[in-house]
């Protein structure tokens, strides 16, 4: 052995394999403006459609006149329902089991709902003919308030589900309501409730918000008469759903549909459902035999495509004198909008909202979840987490901070007195989950001592003791957050889109010199695939990350999966390379024994290669495995070295975390200053440390947003307020505050290489954070619970409601 | 978010923007920074059928002193005021409410002469020049005028210029030397407009208030001159009770609309605190 030699630490190093903070490949193109974004795809002869929209949330629509808008420059069609009709199109299902409009059939039920698409020759001509497109409405009375959705004498919204007493996930209550969805033991947990000592009941608004990516939703949409091809480039986290959704209800072929979406700028869920857009994009190409550009505009895209949350949740906790639970009760009015355009797996009405006992031993508890229509658009879509699972987590963290002041205990101790026990993993919840594994009380105690939560809570009962004397006019808030996750959707035996299982899969196909590339039905948004996807076959079959190409997002090419939300890439996909890479090493094994001359048990894997155990200088690396792959196999083998996994995983994973967040607010003003945000997260083996930290740093900044004033708000009459970043609260780097984080690892015990998902975790986990800091520093003078969003104002008029300001 | 079409014009002088503003009437708009017009075209709430660009028209930029007073060229950018080392030496005012414009790219491009004369009570320079006392030279078909900034503003995006007029240049008497000053505004976030906000500039003799004068931003239709809530605090050290009196004299003269940064109530209040905050402010920085 020379000093050449590279030691095992290099070799290792070389691969850049998983626990590396390689940098992302895909931010060479991204940082010097050479992505390639749907805005992007120029075809010859492309035409630009643009929306007709309803001003009236509620009206009848009486008379569509076009006869101007097609006299304009430019303008060569004019598409309204009834020309949708014609294709049978008017209409589309929604991925929850609903209908939804394409555009205005009859009525209008949102405000900015499509009502006609106006096609032309470029943009401005098109939104000239949007201008010169005379709508002749009948004002209805709008329904605006969910809690006034079921009243008796509530206006009819959905006339076309007249008559209807059953929907897609059983019986309607009302002619507003769409689903009722009860889970847990109601009889056990109306008993622990009626023997408790100690009960807390609130209701718990999560308001009304959007996942607001800086790129809106758009597409190029061609049709090849000749051939009856359809090719669709769009903003998809789902682009082979897309392609058999279009199918399915464009009855095309599937093979004639190519999706194709390229680098996508943000999604957080708002990517994954079908929109009217798509649809009118695709008949105007099929009617005028050219190409058609459908792009968003912000406006659009804050206000009519898919919105997040909107869940009120009355919530009760039954629990001992000294503090240990012993039920959880919960009612959510779920406020859906004009249709149920939920992005859910279609089993699960309010997607994976049964989480909902969080990281807590509770013996019992018993959920139910009604969903309205109301006159607002739709949507309910995952905002960058696993399905209803942010607002679960912040419910649940909510209501434990009103129990522990109830019972006058620190909100820590009363996490730590009721966490599921590491010994009790995996643990059946009582509404019906499996938690793979855990170890909250470590992570706890971490958070806990590194922040020096005591002596925080020290200052804070002394600035008390100072506002109290009229020394200071600031409060402080501890926010205590302690958050489980349940993400990588999902196993066969629970999870379908539209009957589909939500599998995914990894393609890997290695070149003879020692390269490859590999295809995923994943489809990143900003994520970082091309980065950690190689990074976890480096580690498994010996190759360097710089030597693996990652491709997905074409359906012609890759393999089909369920694209990417819901933290699900990694859990499910990344499961998915790890098996396709291990039969790509099983097939390396014995190529490498034919060339060495020696039985497969006889090797070793070491590093990068194959070497004979006992002899460790009789080696044969992957790359000149590569080589023979193609040109001396074994006798009997075919040559090649390729693989495809499906992965349907056994389990969820249950990434978890405990965040801080230390808050002084001006009671004069409501302005507020986060002093300190620290996250410490556990999504078990960790791929590539520094991506985790961006996207913890991501999500935290949407959390620190929504819960302190990023809301889709209406106001009395219907009209969506808040259709521009100047008033939907989107932080600059200014409002930002700096973020600590930390990590304990927990991996999954049935996930291949132990991994859980992140990338939703600090949006979860972070939103209960901000918003107990808030309602911990009012709760001194005698707040029990502050509805968000926690703006200047609203923080303002709690501290005046509280009687601390004049 | 598409603009409707529109001719462009970009004349040399500004005789010829005033002739082309005068021939082409109420279908012409002079083109400035864009940064409020730009916005209100892309939303089709403006579909001017010529835009006038005053960019071609070279003697329509720079900061110069004359005598007792800084000349500030209409197209003068809110970035050339933060680089000028003339106003931070004699107007320091102006590069602190400035540096609290949006942000470096909007101010980049946004001009002074676009901040006033656009009657948008949400700009930030309307009050401050009221509260400096500067006079705007006015140029139309019927000549040049000089006007009080106090005289200009007469309602939300209504001011006195007649057709055919163009803000040409804002004159600002320099304050007194050791004069206090401070712009307190309380926005959401970068780029907003004020939930509410205050200019004050003031002497001090003896550690009393000698002279001051107050300006609110975003609390009223038009920006507002608080008259009473400086008298209020002339002659006294800014005790408690002058503060209060002062906040509650301005707030008095406040009628700000709802909107998404706060119910009227709440805006005035912090309208209040803000004068407070500023008066306090500048009085550390009075020599």
């Amino acid at each position: 052995m020379n000093d050449m030699t590279p030691t095992r630490e290099q070799r290792t190093a070389a691969l850049e394999g998983m626990g590396c903070k390689r940098k992302r490949v895909e931010d060479v193109r991204f940082t010097q403006g050479k992505g390639n974004y749907v805005d992007d795809v120029k075809l010859p002869g492309m035409l630009h459609g643009d929306f007709v929209r309803s001003p009236h949330p509620h009206a009848r629509v009486k008379s569509i006149n076009s006869e101007e808008a097609l006299k304009v420059p430019g303008v060569l069609a004019v598409i309204t329902a009834e020309t949708l009709k014609t294709v049978n199109l008017a209409w589309m299902p929604t991925l929850a089991g609903d209908v939804q409009m394409v555009l205005a059939d009859g009525k209008v039920l949102f405000q900015n709902q499509e009502v006609a698409f106006v096609v032309a020759t470029d943009r401005y001509a098109a939104d000239d003919g949007v201008n010169k497109v005379v709508v002749e409405y009948e004002p209805l009375p709008p329904l605006v308030d969910p809690f006034k959705s079921m009243d008796p004498d509530a206006p009819v919204l959905r006339e076309d589900l007249a008559g209807k007493t059953t929907g897609a996930h059983g019986p309607r209550k009302h002619h507003n309501h769409i689903f009722e969805w009860k889970v847990g033991d109601k009889e056990l947990t109306d008993a622990a409730f009626s023997k408790a000592e100690v009960a807390i009941k609130e209701m718990i608004s999560y308001h009304r918000t959007h996942p607001s990516p800086l790129e809106t939703c758009q597409c190029v949409c061609s049709f090849d008469k000749v051939k009856g091809e359809l090719t669709i480039w769009g903003t998809f986290q789902a682009p082979h759903v897309i392609r058999t959704v279009v199918s399915l209800i464009a009855k095309l072929p599937e093979q004639k549909i190519h999706v194709i979406a390229p680098d996508i700028g943000g999604g957080f869920g708002n990517k994954v459902g079908a929109y009217p857009g798509y649809i009118c994009a695709a008949v105007a190409s099929i009617v005028t035999g050219k190409p058609v550009k459908w792009v968003e505009d912000r406006i659009e895209n804050l206000t009519a495509t898919s919105f997040a949350r909107d869940y009120h949740m009355t919530t009760e906790i039954a629990a001992t004198r000294d503090g240990k639970v012993t039920g959880l009760r919960v009612h959510v009015l779920a406020d859906h909008g004009a249709f149920d355009a939920c992005a859910d797996p279609s089993k699960w009405p309010a997607g994976f909202f049964n989480i909902v006992t969080g990281s807590y031993d509770f013996p019992t508890a018993h959920l139910a979840v009604d969903g309205v229509y109301t006159n607002k658009a739709p949507g309910g879509v995952a905002y960058r987490c696993s399905f209803r699972v942010t607002e679960a987590a912040y419910c649940i963290e909510r209501a434990m901070d009103i129990m522990a002041q109830k019972l006058n205990m620190d909100p820590a101790e009363l996490r730590l007195k009721n966490f599921i026990k590491p010994e009790q993993f995996p643990y059946h919840s009582a509404l019906g989950w499996e938690y793979d594994s855990g170890d909250y009380h470590t992570a706890m105690r971490k958070m806990m001592e590194t922040t020096g939560y005591a002596a925080l809570r020290k200052e804070q009962a002394e600035k008390r003791e100072a506002f109290r004397r009229g020394e200071t006019r600031e409060i402080m808030g501890l926010g205590v957050s302690f958050f489980t996750e349940i993400v990588g959707a999902g196993p066969s035996k629970n999870c379908d889109i539209l009957g589909i299982a939500m599998f995914d899969s990894c393609e890997i196909r290695m070149h003879p010199t020692g390269a490859g590339i590999a295809r995923m039905g994943t489809k990143s948004q900003g994520q970082g695939h091309e980065t950690t996807w190689a990074q976890i076959i480096a580690t498994e079959i010996g190759i360097p990350a710089d030597n693996i190409q990652v491709e997905e997002g074409n359906t012609d090419t890759a393999p089909y999966g369920l694209g990417t939300y819901g933290s699900r890439s990694t859990p499910v996909a990344g499961a998915a390379i790890a098996m396709a890479a291990r039969k790509i090493k099983a097939k390396a094994q014995m190529i490498a024994a034919y060339k060495l001359e020696v039985h497969e048990d006889d090797l070793e894997w070491d590093i990068d290669g194959f070497r004979v155990k006992g002899l460790p200088e009789r080696t044969m690396s992957m790359k000149d495995i590569c080589w023979a792959a193609y040109n001396s196999v074994p006798p009997g083998m075919e040559p090649g070295l390729e693989a495809v996994s499906y992965y349907d995983p056994p389990n969820m994973t249950y990434p978890f975390g405990a965040y801080l967040c230390v808050m002084d607010i001006d009671v004069d003003t409501g302005v507020y200053k986060v002093r300190r945000f620290y996250a410490l997260d556990d999504c078990g083996t960790r791929i590539n440390p520094m991506i985790i930290e961006g996207q913890v740093h991501g999500g935290l900044t949407e959390a620190f947003a929504i819960a302190m004033g990023q809301e889709i708000r209406y106001d009395d009459d219907g009209n969506v307020v808040t259709g521009s970043f100047m008033d939907f609260f989107m932080p600059t780097a200014v409002e930002t505050p700096h973020w600590e984080t930390d990590f304990t690892v927990t991996p999954s015990p049935h996930h291949p290489i132990g991994a859980k998902g992140v990338g939703e975790s600090p949006n979860v986990g972070g939103v209960p954070a901000f918003s107990n800091a808030v309602n911990d520093a009012f709760s001194f003078l005698g707040a029990t619970h502050i509805q968000m969003p926690h703006d200047y104002w609203r923080n303002w008029k709690a501290a005046k409601d509280l009687g601390a300001v004049a | 978010m598409i603009p409707g079409s529109f001719s462009y014009h970009r004349p040399a002088s500004v005789a010829d923007a005033v002739k082309l503003l005068s021939d082409l009437g109420e279908d012409a708009r002079p083109l400035a920074g864009g940064h409020s017009l730009v916005p209100m075209m892309k939303l089709r709430l403006a579909s001017p059928a010529h835009l006038i660009d005053l960019h071609g028209i070279a003697g329509l930029k720079g900061i110069r002193r004359d005598g007792n007073n800084l000349l500030i060229g209409a197209m003068t950018t809110q970035h050339d005021l933060l680089e000028s080392q003339e106003v931070a030496g004699s107007v320091p005012i102006l590069c602190e409410a400035a540096l609290l414009i949006a942000d470096p790219q909007v101010r980049y491009r946004g001009t002074i002469g676009g901040n006033v004369a656009n009657g948008d009570p949400g700009n930030d320079m309307p009050a401050l020049m009221m509260t400096l006392g500067a006079t705007y030279r006015l140029e139309g078909p019927q000549g040049a005028r000089e006007v009080a900034a106090a005289d200009f503003y007469q309602g939300a995006y209504f001011t006195i210029l007649e057709p055919g007029e163009i803000l040409t240049s804002v004159s600002v008497p320099v304050p007194a030397a050791g004069h206090g000053y401070a712009y307190e505004k309380l926005k959401r976030k970068v780029g907003d407009y004020a939930t509410a906000a205050a200019a004050v500039v003031l002497t001090m003799a003896g550690g009393k208030v000698a002279t001051c004068t107050i300006g609110l931003t975003n609390v009223h239709e038009t920006p507002l001159l608080a008259v009473d809530a400086a008298k209020a605090v002339i002659g006294t050290s800014l005790d408690a009770a002058a503060l209060k009196k002062a906040a509650s004299a301005a707030e008095a003269i406040m009628s700000p609309a709802a909107d998404a940064r706060g119910p009227v109530e709440y805006r005035k209040h912090v309208g209040g605190i803000m004068v407070t905050r500023a008066l306090q402010r500048a009085a550390t920085k009075a020599t």
